[in-house]
């Protein structure tokens, strides 16, 4: 193959590109980059409703029955929903569409070297039914009776009969639009896992794809897994509800407990769902940083595989004072400690991968440290709550609500921003400003901790969860002060997501213009030009698919001779390219079946795993 | 401030040190942790910045060798795990699945939004006719072990006593049992810690602790004929 058919091609997919028209390109696309950008783009839009009714509940929570400023005066009804929706909306219509489909859909063909989706319009579909979950969930806020009401836990029989919530339509809606979440992400999920087995490019072995696919197919696999009982479990609440069956109902027999067990099932592998992605985006952000690789990369894969396993296990402990059967805490409070090992593996990894490292301090570094810092900090507080004799006090308190908060909010938001100050040059092609991605960083921490920290004393102190009202408990009276602090603190994290969006405008239009690989990183969605979507992986790659392979020269790594200087620019900024026979040349112009070994180059420091092989192959047809 | 245990409310139960021990011991264990780990974060993040001259270690970290680098404090942390669920287990049991022998059994049930709280009265057998049922408030005595039978009658409820380190769901169509003794005479808040609908926020009782002499005399005036 030559240049010239090269640039053909490129010319082709150009022209290609503009012909699909608007409807094509940007509504109705196939296209796995612009799904991603249209499930980002519904994750932000519900990141600030969920941040609104967030904000809302925390002022009810200071200053109790005084009126929010722009909404009036809420009470315990209006609460209640706030609670219900803040969290079903941060967990499933936040950061299910911003960790898993966005930077699902965004990065595993481009990281194996596939061109899309294994099943294109399928992923179409799912954005799409993801959207219709998210019109039927915004629906149900302005039915008579408001939206759901009985807790993002759903526990029936609460749930299961409108009188006992008041909450009609409202709650039924809820469970259709999570039918329609989980369909969605089912179809995504099926997706994922088929392009990552199938797809990946020749060489692209198992072990040699980039850490966040492994954390994302685990999440997807995980989910598929353990939504089916939940299915099941949402089905016949809606029976429940609609028809009067009594599967809930103790008054014929049905069983309040069966609900949680069910949902529990489901909602234990479901937090990770939801960690691991951000976890695989900080696993993939730290060695970059650090100029080294991750620090056991192997360990770390089955780690996630074993924690996953795990999580089916574990269920029971979100329900030691529940009324299950007592004797069954202690075995789950076994397997609770079980799943800390892997997370304890990986967690020290992360910290052994800055060892001897040299470590850049850009945005996307800062977010993932931040991720890590405030993560740990959620690990021990659940060791207060996987004992199950400490649980007796801590659970259904604020001391949860700051436990999880510490886990999930920080893997969604500093997780989800390292992501996202990281992939953004290549999502837009542009640099988001530095200092401004900085002080939206330290504002975030300092605000995060000013919010969050102070729950853990008032739930020590007694507080319990989902009360509209604390100044109604006199245990509480004294330290009503703690609730003005994380209130405070909520506004200040909120206004300071203006810098972040500030920043995100600002640099769509004006943003400096995004290298080719801007962090010197060696994973293969930077291997190719960026900009214009059709143009992704380069000249080479309409039809050649990259691959990465893991040569380690006998006798531990070794400077390879430098590489002949080859026509154009190099895909990987400053890389050489070395074929596997040692022989130096470009491969992106070599014809067939050659192979070469891409070994960056990054100032004064080698980043050498894994080393790139390109291996050009014929177009497909 | 910073002393989480300092947080805690008065513990005015037999069971209730027990369960602040293990609290106590998992806050020791997690306060070493955090310096331990976030010191060392923090260590590596000014040792190994970057600077002019000097390069990133190239350390794979998947050889067995190294690996122990890892290995050990994962190992550490499994055995601090299970000390602590040993340490748990007998606290756990104590509460929630034995129950001291005693002559006074309550029955608790809640419902929206309030506790119904039913004494057997004298005979000590509930469904007879010298039951008596009061809302949102329990009478027991200071150093008696007290057997509580929890109920609900709509959705689920929590029972929660904060001093007494004692929380149980309550779930209609069940009927759980629990047990306390108090050690100290005083009138202890009683919330619901179970999210159960509009009125969830206020839900709350008052459980009076009388000392032994104290407790006779309200008995006899719940049950004058006796």
């Amino acid at each position: 193959m030559n240049q010239a058919r090269a640039g053909t091609i490129t010319a082709e997919a150009v022209e290609h590109h503009a012909a699909r028209g608007f409807w094509r390109t940007y509504v109705f696309s196939t296209d796995h980059k612009m799904i991603a950008k249209q499930y980002l783009t519904l994750g932000l839009a519900w990141t600030f409703v969920g941040g609104l009714l967030a904000a809302v509940m925390r002022w009810q929570l200071a200053w109790p029955d005084t009126a929010v400023p722009g909404w009036g005066e809420i009470g315990p009804e209006v609460y209640n929903m706030l609670v219900t929706m803040h969290g079903t909306i941060m967990v499933f219509f936040v950061a299910m569409p911003i960790l898993l489909g966005a930077f699902g859909n965004f990065l595993i063909p481009l990281m194996i070297g596939a061109r899309d989706m294994a099943f294109p319009r399928l992923n179409m579909l799912s954005v799409w039914t993801f959207a219709l979950a998210s019109l039927v969930l915004f629906v149900s806020f302005f039915v008579p009776g408001g939206a759901a009401s009985a807790g993002w836990t759903g526990y029936p029989p609460l749930s299961a009969r409108p009188a006992y919530t008041g909450v009609n339509w409202g709650l039924n809606l809820w469970i259709l639009a999570q039918a329609l979440e989980f369909a969605a992400f089912l179809m995504g999920g099926v997706n994922y896992l088929t392009t990552a087995i199938i797809l990946r490019a020749p060489g692209m072995t198992f072990l040699r794809v980039p850490m966040v696919v492994w954390q994302q197919i685990t999440a997807a696999a995980l989910f598929l897994l353990s939504v089916g009982p939940l299915i099941a479990g949402a089905v016949m609440l809606l029976l429940d509800r609609t028809i009067g069956t009594s599967f809930y109902a103790p008054e014929v027999g049905g069983d309040p407990l069966l609900w949680q067990h069910l949902f529990w099932f489901f909602g234990h592998p479901e937090v990770y769902v939801v960690l691991l992605p951000a976890l695989g985006a900080v696993l993939e952000v730290l060695p970059v940083f650090s100029r080294k690789p991750l620090f056991g990369y192997r360990w770390i894969v089955g780690a996630t595989i074993v924690a996953g396993g795990l999580s089916f296990i574990v269920w029971a402990h979100h329900m030691f004072i529940s009324g299950m059967d007592p004797r069954l805490a202690m075995p789950f409070s076994i397997t609770t400690i079980l799943i800390s090992v892997p997370f304890a593996y990986i967690v020290f990894a992360m910290i052994a991968t800055l060892w001897r490292g040299s470590i850049r301090f850009a945005t996307p570094m800062l977010f993932a440290l931040g991720f890590l810092a405030m993560f740990i900090m959620g690990g021990l507080t659940g060791i207060f709550n996987g004992s199950a004799p400490s649980d007796i006090y801590v659970s259904r308190t604020y001391f949860v609500v700051a436990h999880f908060h510490y886990t999930l909010f920080s893997a969604v938001f500093f997780g989800g921003f390292a992501g996202f100050y990281f992939w953004f040059p290549k999502m837009f092609g542009r640099m988001l400003s530095e200092p401004l991605g900085k002080l939206h960083f330290w504002l975030t921490l300092v605000f995060f901790n000013v919010t969050f920290f102070p729950l853990h004393h008032i739930g020590l102190a007694g507080m319990v969860r989902r009360i509209a009202n604390p100044l109604q408990y006199e245990a509480l009276v004294p330290y009503q002060w703690i609730n003005v602090v994380s209130t405070v603190g909520t506004f200040c994290m909120v206004a300071t997501q203006l810098v972040f969006a500030l920043n995100v405008v600002w640099s769509l239009v004006a943003g400096r213009r995004a290298p080719t690989n801007p962090w010197e990183a060696n994973t293969l969605e930077w291997a190719g030009p960026l900009a214009a979507a059709a143009l992704e992986l380069g000249p080479c790659a309409p039809d050649g698919l990259l691959r990465s392979v893991r040569v380690q020269p006998a006798g531990g790594p070794r400077r390879l001779p430098p590489a002949e200087p080859g026509p154009g620019a190099s895909p990987i900024g400053g890389a050489r390219y070395v074929d596997l026979c040692g022989s130096a040349r470009d491969p992106r112009y070599a014809g067939g079946e050659s192979r070469g070994v891409v070994v960056p180059r990054v100032g004064d420091h080698d980043v050498r795993r894994p080393y790139r092989e390109l291996h050009c192959l014929p177009p497909r047809q | 401030m910073l002393n989480w245990m300092q947080w805690l409310p008065e513990n005015v139960s037999t069971f209730g040190g027990d369960i602040d021990g293990v609290i106590r011991t998992i806050w020791y264990v997690t306060v070493a942790w955090f310096f331990i780990t976030l010191g060392t974060l923090a260590a590596f993040l000014i040792l190994y910045r970057r600077r002019a001259g000097r390069r990133a270690a190239y350390v794979k970290g998947e050889r067995l060798r190294e690996a122990a680098w890892v290995l050990v404090p994962v190992v550490v942390v499994v055995i601090l795990d299970l000390w602590l669920d040993l340490l748990g287990a007998p606290v756990w049991a104590k509460v929630k699945i034995e129950r001291p022998a005693t002559d006074l059994t309550i029955q608790v049930t809640g419902k929206q939004f309030e506790w119904e709280v039913l004494y057997p009265g004298p005979d000590g057998k509930f469904g007879t006719a010298d039951d008596r049922q009061l809302l949102d408030e329990l009478h027991v005595p200071v150093g008696k072990p007290v057997h509580i039978i929890f109920k609900a009658k709509d959705v689920i409820h929590s029972f929660f006593l904060p001093n007494f380190r004692l929380k149980q769901d309550m779930v209609p169509g069940r009927t759980i049992e629990g047990w306390f003794e108090a050690t100290k005479p005083g009138k202890y808040e009683l919330p619901c810690a179970e999210l159960c609908g509009f009125g969830h926020s206020g839900m709350k009782g008052w459980l009076y602790v009388h000392p032994p002499a104290e407790y006779e005399q309200w008995v006899k005036e719940q049950w004058p004929l006796a």
